[in-house]
């Protein structure tokens, strides 16, 4: 009997199933960093994605694991940037081109880019934060007329885990203000040294126009979001990217959850005034 | 209006042909280890007849009734989620072949359960764990199948345990609806089933029994019966709870509940509504084979917040609040509905006897000091 049994589009039994995709590259970015350019080995398992999303990639016989889009390839193909961490993100990490691995998704909600037309742009990133946004400044590089000033913000630990770096000066040429901070310098380096909030004084943007796009570890996106707002940035233009464990991807496994929202379906790219409250209590 | 027919117990087993005739595979209590759980039954005999429990905070007792009810008893450990959100299944099965990967296994149809002796909450629960895994933008086709093809055969209660707060939450202890068959025991004198059908299939069972209609005494008698079991010590105000929870996040209360509550996670196993999980891929020893199995799991557990090196909630009080908080707060803007239906079942089988009905009121005090 249906006794309030919606029948929902799409069922969570197909969603589970890992579709066969083909690694058609595999570049060492930095020392344990890798980007993978996959592409699904039957054309039909091609979904549209959109920057902020996430697939599930899984290692046969090893695990699956949430690993955010970093960019489109030249063709059909999805790019992911992936730091290896553990044992499925280890397995990813050391795919060569060629290789079979599973994929499902896209899951989540997107950054709303195309919303904030005609806006300054602020993306701050910390660490491996970067690669789910690069698909962001990649897309405000296409449309460069649509957007007024861009900055990225970027940190990390020190100058030898600095991701993408080769891109910047591309960046760069077409107007885009990069600034780059480690927590620990050597003798190399001769940039900023310092958390990724402490870049904000150095950016060149309208605070009243912008739109700001965070990715990073927890802390640094509170410091930078509560940056922003002190110096005027609209609190709801502030959007950012969390991470939970996950399992599932489709709302079932309930592992994601941060109070009321479900990462993988309601993020895992928020805006900041709905989950403010919820990042500030520890241990939520 | 329903009409209200009498099967007397010497032919309940008729019930259980008619399903048999059905192809239902029949599900429902029986007496094993000392409680009531729910499990393949055959047949009248297999129910706890003349069994009854006794249940306090962190008590369960299995007693000797003087009378041979068959369904005089309250709730169990168990719930109807192990049927139709099984505590372990398998999702798939791939093989590796010629360098890609291919699903080799096909969806498992759900048996077709006719579950015996639902009660009024436990059909709340039915219709909460509906939304979770059905209500959403993506649908468990397990869960959905086995849901749809399942009879409900619902029993209203006419006896609550102290554990019990179904009146307060709205949940019961009457059936009302959303299942095939409702029936209230009757003992006494005589010893009689009431049976409504409260679904066209229901309908046609009853039918097909050939039932006298119940007497207006007898339709009294269950009303009264079922009326004394609304009479419940324990009770929850459902109003403002999840505001409450919101306030409460960061309320001293949570330590001082750390200090009982050993995060063993019974609480939201036995819970009827609690739906979280975990996975493991696993792989044959010729590295042809992999599987991936789901299996319940709770916010209580090690890894369930496993992020970085270590779980986001490391402290018992941060997985506590987050069990009650998601139960009677979150879960209302998630499915538009409580988690919670009064049940009891997690204070009965908290070792420690942790009360949700005595803690929440302490919340509300902490919040209003
Ligand atoms: C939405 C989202 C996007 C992400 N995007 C990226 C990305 O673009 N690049 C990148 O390098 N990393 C990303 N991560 C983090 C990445 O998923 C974890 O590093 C990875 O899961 C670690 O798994 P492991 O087996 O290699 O490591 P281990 O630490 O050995 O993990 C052990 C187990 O814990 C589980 N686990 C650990 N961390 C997580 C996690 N965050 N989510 C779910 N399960 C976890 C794994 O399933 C694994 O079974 C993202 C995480 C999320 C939630
Ligand atoms: S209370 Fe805990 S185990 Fe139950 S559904 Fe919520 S998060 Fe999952
Ligand atoms: S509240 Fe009770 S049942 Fe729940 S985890 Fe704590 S000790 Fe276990």
């Amino acid at each position: 009997m249906a006794v309030g049994t919606e029948r929902a589009a799409a069922s969570a039994d197909d969603v589970w199933v890992p579709r066969p995709w083909v690694v058609r590259s595999a570049t060492r970015e930095i020392g344990d960093t890798v980007t993978l350019e996959i592409e699904p080995r039957d054309a039909s398992a091609a979904r549209p994605v959109a920057p902020g999303q996430f697939m599930m990639l899984y290692i046969f016989g090893v695990g699956e694991v949430p690993i955010s889009v970093s960019g489109t390839g030249p063709t059909s193909g999805l790019l992911h940037t992936v730091r290896d961490v553990g044992a499925v993100t280890h397995a990813l990490c050391n795919l060569g081109v060629g290789d079979v691995l599973g994929a499902r998704g896209p899951f989540g909600s997107a950054w709303p880019i195309d919303e904030h037309k005609g806006c300054d742009v602020v993306i701050a990133a910390g660490g491996i934060g970067l690669a789910p946004l690069r698909p962001v400044v990649r897309h405000v590089l296409e449309r460069r007329g649509e957007y007024d000033d861009v900055v990225v913000l970027y940190g990390s630990r020190q100058p030898d885990q600095l991701l993408y770096t080769p891109e910047f000066e591309r960046w760069r040429a077409a107007g885009i203000q990069v600034e780059v901070t480690v927590d620990h310098a050597d003798q190399t380096w001769d940039g900023h040294i310092g958390v990724v909030p402490t870049l904000v004084r150095h950016a060149r943007f309208q605070v009243d126009e912008a739109a700001a796009f965070l990715c990073g570890p927890e802390v640094m996106m509170r410091f930078m979001a509560q940056e922003l707002v002190d110096r005027g940035v609209v609190p709801e233009r502030i959007h950012l990217s969390l991470e939970r464990n996950m399992k599932c991807a489709v709302g079932m496994c309930g592992r994601c959850q941060l109070g009321p929202e479900f990462l993988c379906l309601d993020g895992p790219v928020f805006p900041w005034t709905r989950v403010e409250r919820l990042m500030a209590v520890p241990e939520l | 209006m329903t009409a209200t027919s009498v099967l007397a117990a010497e032919h309940l087993d008729r019930l259980f042909q008619a399903l048999a005739r059905r192809e239902y595979t029949c599900v429902g209590p029986t007496v094993r280890d000392g409680a009531i759980v729910y499990d393949r039954i055959e047949g009248a005999a297999d129910l706890p007849r003349g069994f009854t429990d006794t249940q306090a905070p962190g008590e369960y007792r299995l007693e000797r009734r003087d009378d041979d009810a068959c369904f005089a008893y309250v709730v169990g450990p168990h719930s109807w989620k192990k049927y139709l959100f099984p505590p372990e299944r398998r999702l798939w099965r791939l093989r590796r072949s010629d360098g890609s990967i291919e699903r080799v296994d096909a969806d498992e149809p759900p048996p077709r359960y006719a579950f015996i002796g639902v009660r009024a909450c436990e059909i709340a629960a039915l219709l909460i764990q509906d939304r979770v895994f059905t209500g959403g933008p993506h649908s468990d086709t397990y869960y959905g199948r086995a849901r749809e093809d399942a009879f409900v055969v619902a029993v209203s209660c006419t006896e609550s345990a102290p554990t019990c707060f179904c009146s307060s939450m709205g949940t019961g202890p009457a059936v009302t609806g959303d299942c095939d068959l409702a029936l209230t025991e009757l003992v006494g004198e005589q010893h009689v089933f009431l049976v409504e059908a409260h679904s066209p299939a229901g309908r046609e069972l009853v039918d097909e029994l050939d039932l006298q209609p119940a007497a207006t005494e007898q339709e009294h008698a269950a009303r009264a019966a079922v009326g004394a079991a609304a009479q419940q010590e324990r009770a929850l105000d459902p109003e403002g709870l999840p505001e409450l929870m919101g306030k409460s996040l960061e309320s001293p209360r949570w330590d001082e509940i750390a200090e009982r509550c050993l995060a063993c996670a019974n609480c939201t196993l036995v819970c009827p509504t609690c739906f979280c999980s975990d996975v493991e891929d696993i792989s044959d020893l010729t590295g042809e084979h992999a599987e991936r199995w789901r299996r319940w799991d709770s916010c209580f557990n090690p890894g369930f917040s496993y992020l970085h090196g270590g779980d986001v909630r490391r402290a018992t009080a941060a997985k506590y609040r987050q069990w009650l908080t998601h139960k009677l707060g979150t879960w209302v803007e998630q499915f538009d509905t409580s988690g919670c239906v009064g049940c009891g079942r997690c204070i009965t089988w908290c070792p420690v006897g942790i009360d949700i009905t005595a803690e929440v009121p302490k919340l509300a005090k902490g919040e209003a000091s």
